[in-house]
């Protein structure tokens, strides 16, 4: 591949705005990724009064094209270090103003085309930060607790001798474990009871509902259970106490699940609308 | 650790956990076509394979050349 006739820099943006004034005073004091600053992009036409700004950092082509990218997406303290600068940038803007959050790593090869793109989109991004003004994200996550061994450990398996000069501990062994399953099914029970309250009582509160994959793997916190339940609502700020009072309402009583609940982010899970024209016009 | 007010939004070092930022940096967000260079497939993070995040770059296969806002209606 050629390189491209551009400029050593290319253009991170992290989110769409409204070209609020008010950003002037705080843009100064975000540091963004690969620790540039940040500072916002406006259209200037008169004609249509600028509908969106993107906030942008101009970063080193060297270090974010395409080749560079794909051998730093490969380290995980890179893209940690990444995705936390991004998101600060997020929430600083996200403090005082409605923000409409773009996918991690997207890239322009310069302004000219950033503004662009705001300029064929700035009406979409528009209405997506209408829709997402005065809401927050919340995220609501089900555990089920891990049914406790009746007798933890000490009951190992018996062998097949062992089980016949004593047949008491084969079936003690295998009580424990039905009781271990037991306990189990009930607490897989009580998450589906949970994730029913919180349909019943926390999303009449709530303006829009995203589910994420449930969490496992490295990244997730070993010893916390599993993980059943990864939503995200979008909820009214003016609705964001009776929505959390109603989260933790519905695990009340729910011995064998652990709720957790995040947020307030910004509504990073719900800035995509349902896909408007996608394919490029004729 | 008594959690108060978690409402200080914009508190820049609120230390959220990694996998839930994951979770909605890379499968949430506007996803803009034109010329962004990255673009991130859904992810599972069961078996995260970060090369399998990025998709392509559409400056690397710029379709034209010219420029952007000479394309526009009119």
């Amino acid at each position: 591949m050629s390189t491209p006739p551009a400029g050593p820099s290319l253009v991170y943006a992290y989110a769409a705005t409204p070209p609020a004034p008010a950003l002037d005073h705080v843009l100064p004091a975000l540091t963004g990724v690969a620790g540039r600053p940040v500072d916002l992009l406006a259209l200037t036409d008169a004609g249509h009064g600028p509908a969106a700004a993107f906030a942008v950092s101009d970063v080193p082509r060297s270090e974010w094209d395409e080749e560079a990218l794909k051998v730093r997406f490969e380290d995980l303290d890179w893209l940690e270090e990444t995705a936390r600068a991004h998101h600060r940038v997020i929430e600083g803007l996200a403090a005082h103003t409605t923000v409409l959050p773009l996918r991690l790593a997207t890239l322009y090869a310069d302004r000219a085309s950033a503004l662009a793109a705001l300029r064929h989109h700035g009406q979409a991004l528009a209405t997506g930060l209408a829709r997402l003004s005065a809401h927050t994200e919340y995220g609501v996550k089900l555990y089920v607790r891990p049914a406790a061994a009746a007798d933890p450990g000490a009951t190992p398996p018996p062998a097949a001798g062992a089980a016949a000069s004593k047949p008491g501990a084969g079936r003690a062994y295998l009580e424990a474990r039905r009781a271990q399953q037991h306990a189990r099914d009930d607490h897989y029970a009580q998450a589906r009871t949970a994730a029913e309250r919180i349909a019943a009582l926390a999303a009449p509160h709530t303006a829009d509902h995203v589910r994420h994959p449930a969490q496992s793997g490295p990244l997730t916190a070993s010893g916390a259970g599993e993980n059943v339940l990864n939503d995200a609502y979008l909820v009214p700020d003016a609705a964001a106490e009776a929505f959390r009072e109603a989260v933790h309402s519905a695990v009340r009583g729910l011995s064998g699940v652990r709720l957790e609940l995040t947020g307030p982010w910004a509504p990073y899970s719900f800035a995509a609308p349902p896909p408007p024209p996608t394919a490029a016009a004729p | 650790m008594n959690a108060p007010d978690r409402r200080a939004a914009g508190l820049p070092d609120r230390q959220v956990a990694l996998v839930d930022l994951l979770d909605r940096l890379l499968a949430g967000g506007v996803v803009i076509t034109g010329d962004i260079v990255l673009s991130i497939a859904d992810i599972d993070l069961v078996r995260i394979s970060l090369r399998a995040l990025i998709s392509s770059v559409a400056t690397a296969e710029a379709p034209r050349p010219d420029e952007d806002g000479a394309r526009h209606g009119s």
